[in-house]
């Protein structure tokens, strides 16, 4: 079987599978769920701009997905003046205090000359620095953490568009990859993955508990979208006539039913078509991505990459700055997935940070480059679409075979009860075997790439 | 001395010196089954707090086994006596993990990082295997007795105002890591077998021409692996409480650890655990009683160098300053 | 009849073959060199001896009986001893448990082997417990020959074994190995330095492009115009 029957034949059964949600659960849940897979295919496809074009494991995804996260909730907010007030002049201090730091240390790193003297000096420095950083800074986040703490207790953002926000997230995450990657590239390769865990559980826990900054546990909700709102859409006439000529047949004749009947219609319509305008802007994003991807790929910039992976060694000994390259690729597959974690919180409408759980995200995303073929786009894309609908539906189906599979036992039969209670976790068993199954039997994935000899 | 500085000795002992090499006994544990598992079978292993909970876990399904049928250990917790189960339990996982997963990769000669993402795969099957079977919440198993030294009859006795808390799962985990470790250390360095296993990490080609045989070189390290896993797992789980996603945040300490000492050298790996442990627990704690006692005056504030919350923030600082300074570790392990 | 005998080779890796047709053979109390230009196959040989490269076409046989079929760790058991040219020693482990290594497969006390081995290089008497990384480079090839005497081999054979060493070293090491050869082994090596091998050896054989250019005693071969200035550089 070819490429491109692999292909299609992946994606006509994946949207089986979605009609199928569609016609006998509901298509708002279908589109949920498309939704959550583009925004899954994003990811995956900046993944595995790493893996599949560099071989480089990043095993933070979820950090990068959080960073784009912040940068919705920062983008979109609107600024809390009062908080800004109370501790906007010290905080900025702060931030002066740092870079202060920042040029202290690189000076003396720069101007004494290696030994006792710079490696005692840089320690001082950093851990004077630290306390100095920390005068300006610990009064400036009680200030802004103490005002009005049950509605904001924090600086807000910027108030402006959410849809910018997916730059900007992009870019925090990038910037983040880009100092992992100075860090740990060029050293053994699993480096890169242990720091990039790392990384990721230290902007976690930042989200979580930087309440000045994010409002931590106590979430960011109602962040302003880039669509309309269900509510308003029920009283737009243009909206409220199609839907009426749409189901004019349907409805019942008596004014009354008519009226409630319309109105029950007109609530699914409009939940229905705000999820139909996340997926256009969704999928105009993933389109993108694939396209520059796509292009990435045949220019020589490409098959340089390409040489590099498939030869570290003569790529080096030909004159390749490698290590170099691989920071590229890092900082530019985990700006994507900055750009899909700005897209989620959009979609969401809130941002959480107690919900970024590196099983969740940076495993499952895995999962789907592996399953969908590493190195190849599209097949990244269709395993995000296997996989996400797999996650989201198999909780249902494993509760189901559980509950019919036990039901000889009784009901109130402890290990039934417990079975039960921990089905949802048979998820990750699933998915774990599924990942080393397709390793170890096809390792190319679902869709091969073209270009490996 | 003056009271005060004594005073200041026993809060710095009760907050630091105790918790430390507590914590630092426990992440040496767990640090030498990445190290072992690094040095023969050439990988970093994702999955290595996943299996710490799975030993954990079947300790204290054994435990409560035990409990139910009214067997004791006196003062010592009946966990001691379930350990086995999950050493058992633990080394039929990682046997068969090995046998299904990683020695095909091994026949294959797989680059390093198919190996990580294949441990990711089992990571994720022993994790929701652990989730399955006991819930993702905390479980308490400890029993016996709960102190060696208690506060209240430190002060009493000594008539200061600090007092000293030394619990009796604090005082297991140190002489249980002893014990293992010295054992470890024997079997490395003084038996045939173990010595066979350090050949085999040093050079694998030439212990395939000495003859020995990389089969039960692969099994016994695995075995090895199992047990001090679970010992790390237990130990940690008696101290503090069992949380399989806590196990798996064990990864980074454990990591750090690891790379801190010396990759793929076990008494790196010591070193490492207890340097990380100390680093966390120094740069969490809050001193403002104990600048009190040295200086004569509290000062404001907590004086906490970082939140709690941070703590594997720091496990990451000592990565990120080890890998730019020196990448092989303080005992220069292996690099590429 | 030679003890090692390696009759008419071919083999190479994949499609490219690199020995035609090569016979060696050695006998005990004997030092047999290989020696030839760079791509000659004189390293693949020694590998076909020892059974690392699979043969296409003929026969090793080791005391009359064929081994062709062995893996390289029986030949081991058989009584073969092979120094690899690089990391042939365990960086990290004492020069005794090298030896100790050495002696894996002997279920025998062998405690007696190794006293020879110290007999044979006294350097190693103070330096028993080091790390044999720590060792200078022709002092990690002394302990690469005594890990490979540790089966009481009846051949040793030495791929390259003064590579990157110093002259003074290399004379040293030459020592060593005759008096190996006077123990009766017999000794087969690949050497680089073509010269002073030959002028050690017993037997001397020239290959070209895998196939037996000259073979004669090691003196004869020095003695010979033609090969001296087209192999030894004049």
């Amino acid at each position: 079987m070819n490429q491109l029957t692999r292909g299609l034949l992946g994606f006509s059964a994946m949207a089986a599978c979605l009609i199928a949600v569609g016609v006998m659960q509901s298509w708002t849940l279908s589109f949920t769920i498309i939704n959550m897979c583009l925004i899954s295919a994003v990811m995956a496809l900046g993944v595995n701009i790493q893996w599949g074009y560099a071989g480089l494991f990043n095993a933070g995804i979820v950090g990068f997905t959080a960073l784009g996260g912040l940068a919705a909730m920062l983008v979109s907010t609107p600024p809390v003046k009062g908080a800004w007030q109370a501790g906007g002049v010290s905080l900025f201090f702060s931030l002066l205090a740092l870079i202060a730091v920042v040029i202290a240390v690189n000076a003396l790193r720069r101007y004494i000359p290696a030994g006792r003297l710079r490696s005692v000096g840089t320690v001082v420095l950093i851990v004077g620095g630290f306390f100095f950083i920390r005068y300006f800074y610990a009064p400036a986040v009680d200030a802004i953490e103490s005002f009005d703490p049950a509605r904001t207790g924090f600086l807000g953002g910027l108030g402006a568009p959410i849809l910018f926000s997916w730059l900007v997230g992009g870019l925090f995450a990038a910037g983040a990859a880009w100092l992992i990657g100075k860090i740990s590239l060029g050293l053994r390769s699993d480096y890169l993955a242990i720091a990039t865990l790392g990384i990721a559980e230290i902007i976690v826990a930042m989200l979580k508990n930087e309440d000045w900054l994010s409002r931590g546990v106590k979430n960011v909700s109602g962040l302003p979208r880039p669509v309309p709102y269900e509510i308003e859409l029920q009283q737009t006439p243009w909206f409220v006539e199609r839907v009426t000529n749409f189901y004019a047949a349907e409805l019942p004749v008596d004014a009354t039913a008519r009226a409630a009947e319309l109105q029950q219609k007109l609530i699914e319509a409009s939940s229905l078509f705000v999820k139909l305008c996340y997926t256009g802007l969704f999928l105009s994003v993933l389109l993108l991505v694939l396209w520059l991807a796509y292009r990435a790929q045949r220019a020589p910039w490409g098959r340089m990459m390409r040489a590099i992976r498939d030869n570290e060694d003569a790529a080096n000994a030909m004159g390749k700055d490698v290590t170099r390259r691989h920071l590229q690729v890092f900082v530019m597959g985990s700006a994507v997935v900055g750009i899909a974690g700005a897209m989620m919180t959009t979609l969401e409408g809130q941002l959480t940070p107690g919900t970024y759980n590196p099983l969740r995200y940076t495993f499952l995303i895995w999962v789907m480059v592996i399953i969908g073929g590493s190195g190849n786009n599209i097949g990244s894309v269709l395993g995000a679409f296997i996989v996400w609908f797999g996650w989201v539906q198999a909780e249902p189906l494993g509760q189901w075979v559980i509950d019919h599979g036990t039901a000889w036992m009784g009901d109130g039969h402890t290990l039934r009860e417990h079975m039960l209670e921990n089905a949802s976790h048979m998820r990750l068993i699933i998915m774990g075997t599924v990942l080393l199954m397709v390793m170890r039997f096809s390792p190319n994935g679902l869709i091969p790439e073209t270009n490996r000899q | 001395m003056s009271t005060d500085t004594i005073n200041a000795l026993v809060l710095f002992a009760n907050f630091i010196l105790v918790p430390g090499i507590t914590y630092g006994s426990q992440l040496a544990l767990g640090a030498l089954g990445i190290t072992l598992v690094y040095a023969v079978l050439r990988f970093s292993n994702f999955a290595h707090g996943d299996t710490m909970a799975f030993g954990c876990m079947f300790t204290i399904l054994a435990t409560w086994w035990l409990q139910s049928m009214g067997v004791s250990l006196g003062p010592l917790p009946t966990a001691l006596l379930a350990l086995p189960v999950g050493i058992a339990m633990t080394a039929a996982l990682v046997l068969i993990f090995d046998k299904l997963v990683y020695k095909h990769y091994r026949e294959q000669k797989s680059a390093p990082v198919v190996f990580v993402i294949a441990s990711v795969g089992v990571m994720f099957v022993t994790n929701g295997l652990v989730r399955f079977i006991i819930g993702p919440n905390d479980q308490q198993f400890s029993d016996g007795m709960r102190f060696l030294v208690r506060a209240r009859d430190f002060k009493k006795a000594t008539g200061l105002d600090e007092g000293l808390t030394i619990k009796l799962t604090q005082g297991l985990s140190v002489v249980i890591a002893i014990v293992a470790m010295l054992m470890l250390f024997y079997f490395l360095q003084r038996t045939r077998t173990g010595k066979a296993m350090r050949a085999y990490s040093d050079n694998e080609d030439l212990a395939l021409l000495s003859g020995i045989d990389p089969k039960r070189v692969v099994m016994i390290t695995w075995l090895i692996v199992a047990a001090l896993t679970t010992l790390a797992g237990v130990l940690y789980g008696l101290d503090k409480s069992f949380k399989p996603f806590t196990y798996f945040q064990l990864l980074l300490p454990m990591f750090a650890a690891a790379i801190v000492g010396g990759v793929g050298k076990p008494l790196g790996a010591i070193l490492g655990g207890f340097i990380v442990a100390f680093s966390e627990i120094l740069l969490t704690y809050a001193y403002k009683k104990l600048i009190g006692y040295v200086a004569g005056e509290r000062p404001e504030g907590l004086v906490q160098l970082l939140s709690t919350d941070y703590k594997f923030a720091v496990s990451f600082m000592i990565l990120v300053v080890v890998l730019l300074w020196r990448p092989t570790g303080i005992l220069r392990g292996k690099t590429i | 009849m030679s003890l090692l005998k390696g009759e008419s080779m071919v083999g190479g890796y994949g499609k490219t073959r690199i020995l035609n047709e090569c016979t060696i053979e050695v006998d005990r109390g004997e030092i047999a060199v290989i020696v030839g230009p760079n791509g000659a196959g004189k390293s693949t040989a020694m590998k076909a001896l020892f059974g690392m490269l699979e043969l296409s076409e003929g026969s090793v046989t080791l005391g009359g009986e064929d081994i062709s079929s062995l893996s390289p760790q029986e030949r081991v058991t058989r009584g073969m001893g092979f120094v690899p040219q690089t990391n042939n020693v365990f960086v990290s482990m004492s020069v005794e448990e090298n030896l100790q290594m050495g002696a894996f497969t002997r279920t025998d006390d062998f405690q007696k082997t190794i006293d020879q081995v110290y007999e044979l290089f006294p350097i190693f008497g103070e330096k028993r417990r080091q790390p044999a990384g720590e060792l200078s480079g022709g002092q990690r090839q002394q302990v690469a020959v005594g890990r490979a005497l540790m089966t009481q081999p009846s051949v040793l054979m030495l791929d390259e074994p003064t590579a990157g060493v110093s002259p003074i070293v290399m004379d040293e090491l030459f020592d060593r190995i005759m008096e190996v050869r006077n123990t009766g082994i017999a000794v087969l090596m690949v050497e680089q330095n073509a010269r002073q091998a030959l002028e050690i050896a017993d037997t001397g054989y020239v290959l070209v492009t895998g196939q037996n250019k000259y073979t004669d005693t090691g003196a004869a071969l020095l003695a010979d115009a033609e090969v001296r200035k087209t192999f030894l550089g004049g």
